[in-house]
């Protein structure tokens, strides 16, 4: 008997040694990407880096306020045209989309969640940059709703769906109309878990880079014009990290710790909002 | 098409028609009931499945009737069908009519919606919102459809009244309605109804979830909504039905095998198969 309990106590410690194992050499990359960029980045940082223009060849100095500026440009571009539709067709789908419109949809989001992103850029330099004569902060925009779109999608229809539908029925019941108790209960209820959905896509809009290379292309100056190519974080760190200058190289980091740290505040952000909703509205 | 027992004026008696229905009886009551809601031969389906397969009877006003049955008999899907909530599942169908004072609700162009304010609905498990607080919660019915609510205290009251919930929640109407126990939570969505002033309220297995105090309570409040509202209340439980209905009706496999009034479904039922149900020998 006590052979039996000794062989599951020692099976109980492999295991449990195992878990925390893989669970450490997960967590190493992770933290050392964080580690090493905040390294990197903190060195040689200094707040003019968030306020003014790159410095031309050859100058030291300058920095990256238009890339930041630029990329909140682009995200707001990609998110005023993906949240709103990725929401409603989320709403169709989940609560119309029992029909083929709402299988292709689904299937057509699951692929488009799986398209490179380059392979976005290339669709939307040929369609947009081509028809415009030039790259622009608008094709950029495009170019990066349509990488968030199938995330908005998705996990918006995922949260719908979690809504009970006692609660869809309560609503009926009470004598209000359908698209009343989709709008009031239905999306209400699952706003906040529907709000991380968006961070967690506005997150990733934010570190692309691929699809801006030939689209947003880049910019050298201060530019809201949404006609005008743009700089932005990414590509800016890119362009910055291949250069041949060891200063440079210092501006990059500083601003790849510069776009974690807003993707971490828009995480943290997307957290607070979560918990908050959960409480109360 | 299956009548309900009649209950006449003081002195008269009326033999029932002959079939299905009950026997003959005297029932001494001042006011003779008023037909509420009527069904026609209703068939209900889910798919090609037919839950209910052609189901007549009559609901009289300010009565409590009480539908029993075996799982699966149709019980629910019939309450649904008289508030309309029954096509709100993909892929269901209703045939037959339903009469709300003497007008279909199935009628076409007959707005779902409006039937829906007249007949409200408690369902089984207590479905409060849980994004709202308890005062909100009552007003929901108002709330959702952008009413604006002038008298808001007063029509919370008065319905946490009705629904004798008023006295423990008096003081905390601001909290949510999730955070109440489960007996609290029904009586809550009953005041929900309640708060639309509905003209019929269904209650599919109020009690089914609850334990046997807020049963009581429940009951009880039954008791007293039978006074002003005409209910009717599905339930697994026979002692419920004979406690809280005037009137009993025995669905088995989608059809009606028995409807009268309650003391004589359980003291002499004429059909065997609803004697074999309430003295339990199936379901």
């Amino acid at each position: 008997m006590n052979a039996i309990l000794q062989r599951r106590l020692a099976k109980d410690l492999l295991m449990r040694g195992a878990c925390v194992a893989a669970t450490v050499l997960a967590l190493i990359p992770l933290v050392s990407v964080l580690f090493y960029i905040a390294r990197s980045g903190i060195g040689g940082f200094s707040w003019h880096y968030l306020t003014s223009l790159p410095a031309p060849v050859g100058e030291l100095g300058g920095g990256f306020g238009n890339a930041l500026l630029g990329s909140l440009v682009l995200v707001g571009i990609a998110s005023a045209i993906a949240v709103p539709m990725g929401v409603l067709a989320a709403v169709y789908l989940a609560e119309f989309g029992q029909n083929r419109l709402g299988t292709a949809a689904r299937f057509a989001a699951d692929v488009m969640a799986g398209v490179p992103s380059i392979a976005v850029g290339i669709f939307v330099y040929g369609v947009i940059v081509l028809a415009m004569r030039g790259f622009s902060a608008v094709a950029g925009g495009i170019a990066l709703a349509i990488l968030m779109l199938p995330t908005v999608v998705r996990t918006t229809e995922e949260l719908i769906k979690l809504v009970p539908s006692s609660l869809r029925e309560a609503g009926l019941a009470l004598g209000v109309p359908k698209w009343r108790v989709i709008l009031k209960v239905v999306v209400r209820t699952g706003a906040p878990g529907m709000a991380t959905g968006v961070m967690l896509a506005v997150a990733r809009a934010a570190g692309e880079t691929a699809p801006l290379l030939f689209t947003a292309f880049g910019n050298r100056f201060w530019s809201t014009d949404l006609r005008q190519p743009i700089a932005s974080l990414p590509v800016h760190i890119y362009t910055y990290a291949v250069s041949p200058y060891e200063d440079w190289h210092h501006q990059a980091w500083s601003a790849a710790l510069v776009l974690l740290l807003s993707v971490l505040i828009l995480n943290v952000g997307a957290r607070i909002i979560t918990r908050q909703g959960g409480e109360l509205r | 098409m299956i009548s309900l027992a009649q209950e006449a004026a003081p002195v008269e008696t009326i033999a029932q028609p002959s079939g299905v229905g009950s026997a003959p009886q005297t029932i001494t009551t001042a006011t003779p009931p008023v037909e509420k809601m009527r069904a026609e031969s209703v068939h209900a389906y889910f798919g090609k499945t037919e839950a209910l397969k052609g189901i007549s009877l009559s609901l009289s006003e300010r009565r409590v009737t009480a539908i029993i049955g075996p799982s699966g008999c149709g019980k629910s899907t019939f309450v649904r069908c008289l508030n309309r909530m029954h096509e709100v599942v993909p892929g269901t169908r209703v045939e037959g009519r339903v009469l709300l004072d003497g007008v279909n609700i199935y009628e076409r162009g007959t707005d779902p919606v409006r039937v829906r304010n007249r007949v409200g609905m408690v369902f089984q498990k207590p479905n409060p919102f849980p994004a709202m607080s308890i005062k909100e919660n009552v007003l929901a019915g108002l709330l959702l459809n952008g009413v604006r609510v002038k008298d808001a205290a007063e029509v919370v009251e008065r319905a946490l009244v009705q629904a004798a919930l008023w006295s423990e929640v008096k003081d905390i109407l601001d909290r949510s309605g999730a955070s109440l126990s489960g007996g609290q939570q029904q009586r809550l969505c009953i005041a929900r109804a309640l708060a639309l002033e509905p003209e019929v309220l269904l209650m599919d297995e109020p009690c089914s979830a609850l334990d046997p105090i807020a049963t009581s309570r429940i009951e009880e409040l039954i008791h007293m909504l039978g006074d002003k509202y005409t209910i009717v209340i599905v339930t697994h439980n026979m002692q419920q039905a004979a406690r809280v209905s005037h009137h009993t009706a025995f669905f088995y496999l989608g059809e009606l095998v028995e409807f009268a009034d309650t003391d004589v479904i359980f003291t002499r039922p004429s059909n065997p198969r609803t004697e074999d149900y309430i003295t339990g020998r199936f379901g």
